[in-house]
C-alpha cells in the first residue's frame, strides 16, 4: 500500500527521537542512581515537590485564562476583518515568534528588573520602585507575552470557519447581537477554546526559563527542577521521575479537555 | 379581499457602483404565495435579503403593514427565513434548533415544547427529535429549516431557492409539501427560484427577474400564456420567437404569411416578437398546412419527442407524441389562439432560435443556474 509507505519517514522519526528517548525516561525513573536496579523510591520522594507540582498548574491555569480573555477578542476581529487584513493580523499575531523565545523573556528582564525600564521612570516621577521581579506576576506575564500567539491561532482558525449564515439564521430568529455571540459564535468556537488552551497549558506547565529569569526561589517551576535535577543536581533518575510524573499529568489534562470538546464539536462523525 | 402586506417602493440597490436591483415596484398580498424568479444575478436573492433585514436598500423604501421598515434590524422583523443551504446550528440538535427562536422570545418551556411537537409532526420529523444536524439527509435537513422557521409564526416566510440541494423527486415531494403546509398555516410565502416549474406550479403570483429589473408580474397562467417579451417568453418554458410584423388588430405576418391572432392594440405595421409554444404546434396534411419545413433532429424526451424543424432556415422546437423521421418533409397548422405577440424589447432576437439546439443545452443551463 502506497499510503502505508508514506508513513515509515515519520514512524521511524517516532521511534529514534520519541518512543526509545521515553523508554530511556521510564527506564532511568524506575532505577536507582548508584545501583542501576529497580526502584519505586524515585517516584515516592516526589512528595516534597507536591506544592511546585501545584503552583506550576495553578500558574500555567492562571496564564491560559489570561490568554483566552486577551486572545479571544482579538481572534474574533481578526475573523470579522476582510480578507486581506486577516492574513496581515495574523501576521502581527505571529511576528513576536520570529524573535528568539529567550530574546523575548530577557528583554522582559530588562523591562521589570529593579533598575529596569519601568522602574527607571517610576523613581524619576519621585516613586518608589515597585516590586516587578521575582514574583508570580511576572512569572505569568512572561508566558502570556510568549504563549499568546498559541491560544490566538487556533481560535481564529475555528471562528473563521463559521458559517456567517449561521449568524444571520440567529438574528433571523430574533437574536440581538450579543445572543448571536452568546448562542452561535460561543459555542460553536468552543473546540477552538479548547485546543487553544491545551496548546497554552501544555508548554507554560514545563517551562523553566521565564520562572527562572522572572521569577524568584519561591516561584520555583517544575521545569527548573527537572533541569536542576540534569544540569546541577545531578540526579537523572529524579528528574526522570519528575519528568514522567509531569507528563501523565499532561496526558490527563489532554484527554479531559478533548473530551469535553469532542461533545460539542460540530461535524463530529460518528460510526 | 386580499390585503396589502409588504410594499418595495423604487427600490435600487448597489454594490461597488453596480446596479444590482433597478427600481423594484411590487407589493405582496397577506396569505400569498409569490415567487421572485429569475437566473443567477438577477437581483431576486438581493430583493429577498432586502426584505429579510439583512441588507439596507441603497434607495427606496420597504413597507411592512403600511410601515417603513428600512432600518428595522431583521432580529425585530416578524419575518423569518428558509436559508439556501438551510444555515442550520451544528452545536444544537434538531429539536434545540426548532427551539431556537421561541426560546429566543422566551416562551415558557411548556409552550416551547407544545410548539416544536406540533411543528414536528407538520414536517414528518417526529422521533427525530435528538438527531444531530450531520447525521440528516438533505431532504430531513430541508424540513428542520422550514420547521425552525414556521414554529415562530412570522407573518412572512422568506425562503431562498429551499430546494435546490435536493434530487428531482425529492424537490417534486417538498413541492406539494410546502404548497400544503403555506395553505395550512396561512403565511405569506415569499419563494426564490430559478426553476420556473417550481414557480408555475407552487405559486399564486410570479415575478419574474431578469438584470435587476422586473420583467413581468401576474398569475403562472398568465405568465406563460402572455408572456410581455422575449425574455420571459423564453425563461419560462421553451418559445419559438419569430419576427413579425402586426397588420392590424387580430391580424401579425412573418414568413410572408398572414396569421389570424388574438392579440390587439398595437400601432398598424408595428414590428413585433412572435411567440409560439412548442407545444401548440400540430403537424398536419399538405392541405390544410400553413408551412412546410424538413426535420432535422429528433429528441425522445419521455413525455414527448423534442423534433427540430427547418423552415425557411428557421428551426423551431415542436413538441409532440408523434414521431417525425430526421428528413422527412412536414407541415404545420397554426391556429390564433397558438400565436401570441409581444411588443419588440431589448430581448428581441436573443432568444427563441433553435438553431443551436442540442438535447444537452437544457442541463448545462441549469447546472450554471445552481452555482449561484
Amino acid at each position: 500500500m502506497k499510503s502505508k509507505r508514506l508513513l515509515v519517514p515519520y514512524v521511524a522519526w517516532m521511534l529514534v527521537f520519541t518512543l526509545i528517548p521515553l523508554g530511556v525516561v521510564v527506564y532511568f525513573a524506575f532505577t536507582d542512581a548508584a545501583t542501576g536496579r529497580f526502584t519505586l523510591e524515585n517516584l515516592s520522594d516526589l512528595g516534597v515537590y507536591l506544592p511546585i507540582f501545584l503552583r506550576s498548574i495553578f500558574l500555567s491555569l492562571i496564564s491560559a485564562g489570561i490568554c483566552l480573555l486577551i486572545g479571544y477578542p482579538v481572534a474574533y476581529t481578526i475573523a470579522q476583518a476582510p480578507v486581506k487584513r486577516q492574513r496581515f493580523l495574523s501576521m502581527l499575531v505571529m511576528l513576536p515568534m520570529c524573535m528568539s523565545f529567550l530574546l523575548r523573556t530577557l528583554a522582559w528582564v530588562a523591562m521589570l528588573e529593579d533598575t529596569g525600564i519601568i522602574n527607571s521612570v517610576v523613581t524619576a516621577l519621585g516613586l518608589e520602585p515597585l516590586p516587578l521581579i521575582r514574583t508570580n506576576g511576572a512569572v505569568i506575564l512572561g508566558m502570556v507575552y510568549n504563549y499568546l500567539p498559541y491560544m490566538i491561532t487556533p481560535l481564529y482558525t475555528v471562528m473563521m470557519k463559521i458559517d456567517h449564515r449561521l449568524v444571520e439564521a440567529a438574528q433571523d430568529l430574533g437574536c440581538d447581537s450579543t445572543q448571536v455571540f452568546t448562542k452561535v459564535i460561543l459555542p460553536l468556537s468552543v473546540p477552538g477554546i479548547v485546543s487553544g488552551i491545551t496548546m497554552v497549558f501544555v508548554p507554560a506547565v514545563s517551562t523553566f526559563y521565564i520562572s527562572q529569569k522572572l521569577g524568584s526561589t519561591g516561584t520555583t517551576m517544575i521545569g527548573d527542577v527537572i533541569e536542576s535535577q540534569f544540569k546541577t543536581a545531578y540526579n537523572p533518575n529524579l528528574g526522570a521521575a519528575l519528568s514522567l510524573v509531569m507528563m501523565i499529568l499532561i496526558f490527563v489534562c489532554i484527554g479531559f479537555m478533548n473530551r469535553f470538546s469532542d461533545d460539542d464539536e460540530e461535524g463530529v462523525v460518528t460510526p | 379581499m386580499a390585503k396589502e402586506l409588504i410594499r418595495l417602493t423604487d427600490l435600487t440597490m448597489e454594490f461597488d457602483g453596480e446596479k444590482i436591483l433597478d427600481n423594484i415596484n411590487l407589493y405582496i398580498n397577506d396569505h400569498e404565495f409569490l415567487t421572485l424568479l429569475g437566473p443567477s444575478g438577477c437581483g431576486k436573492t438581493t430583493t429577498l435579503r432586502i426584505i429579510g433585514g439583512f441588507l439596507t436598500p441603497t434607495s427606496g423604501d420597504v413597507l411592512f403593514d403600511g410601515q417603513k421598515i428600512n432600518d428595522v434590524p431583521s432580529y425585530k422583523r416578524k419575518i423569518n427565513t428558509v436559508f439556501q443551504k438551510y444555515a442550520l446550528f451544528p452545536h444544537l440538535d434538531v429539536y434545540d434548533n426548532i427551539a431556537f427562536g421561541l426560546r429566543i422570545a422566551k416562551l415558557d418551556e411548556l409552550e416551547v415544547d407544545r410548539r416544536v411537537e406540533e411543528m414536528l409532526d407538520i414536517v414528518s420529523l417526529r422521533g427525530f427529535e435528538n438527531r444531530k444536524i450531520t447525521q440528516l439527509s438533505g431532504g430531513q435537513q430541508q424540513r428542520v429549516a422550514i420547521a425552525r422557521a414556521l414554529v415562530n409564526k412570522p407573518k412572512v416566510l422568506l425562503l431562498d431557492e429551499p430546494l435546490g440541494a435536493l434530487d428531482l423527486r425529492l424537490r417534486k415531494d417538498m413541492q406539494n409539501e410546502l404548497k400544503r403546509i403555506q395553505q395550512a398555516t396561512d403565511i405569506t410565502f415569499i419563494y426564490v427560484t430559478h426553476d420556473q416549474e417550481e414557480a408555475l406550479s407552487m405559486s399564486d403570483t410570479v415575478v419574474v427577474m431578469d438584470k435587476g429589473h422586473i420583467q413581468q408580474i401576474g398569475r403562472p397562467e398568465d405568465i406563460y400564456n402572455e408572456p410581455k417579451n422575449a425574455f420571459v417568453a423564453d425563461f419560462i418554458g421553451e418559445s419559438n420567437i419569430l419576427d413579425g410584423v402586426m397588420i392590424e388588430d387580430y391580424l401579425v405576418e412573418f414568413f410572408g404569411r398572414k396569421f389570424k391572432c388574438l392579440d390587439k392594440g398595437f400601432a398598424p405595421n408595428e414590428p413585433v416578437d412572435v411567440v409560439i409554444r412548442p407545444e401548440d404546434i400540430d403537424f398536419v396534411d399538405a392541405a390544410e398546412g400553413h408551412l412546410r419545413g424538413t426535420v432535422t433532429n429528433i429528441t425522445f424526451k419521455g413525455m414527448q419527442y423534442d423534433i427540430i424543424v427547418d423552415f425557411k432556415g428557421f428551426k423551431w422546437l415542436i413538441q409532440t407524441t408523434d414521431y417525425q423521421p430526421v428528413g422527412k418533409r412536414v407541415w404545420i397548422r397554426l391556429n390564433p389562439e397558438d400565436i401570441h405577440v409581444m411588443k419588440k424589447s431589448e430581448y428581441s432576437g436573443l432568444f427563441g432560435d433553435y438553431s443551436s439546439y442540442s438535447a444537452e443545452y437544457d442541463e448545462i443551463a441549469e447546472d450554471t443556474a445552481d452555482e449561484e
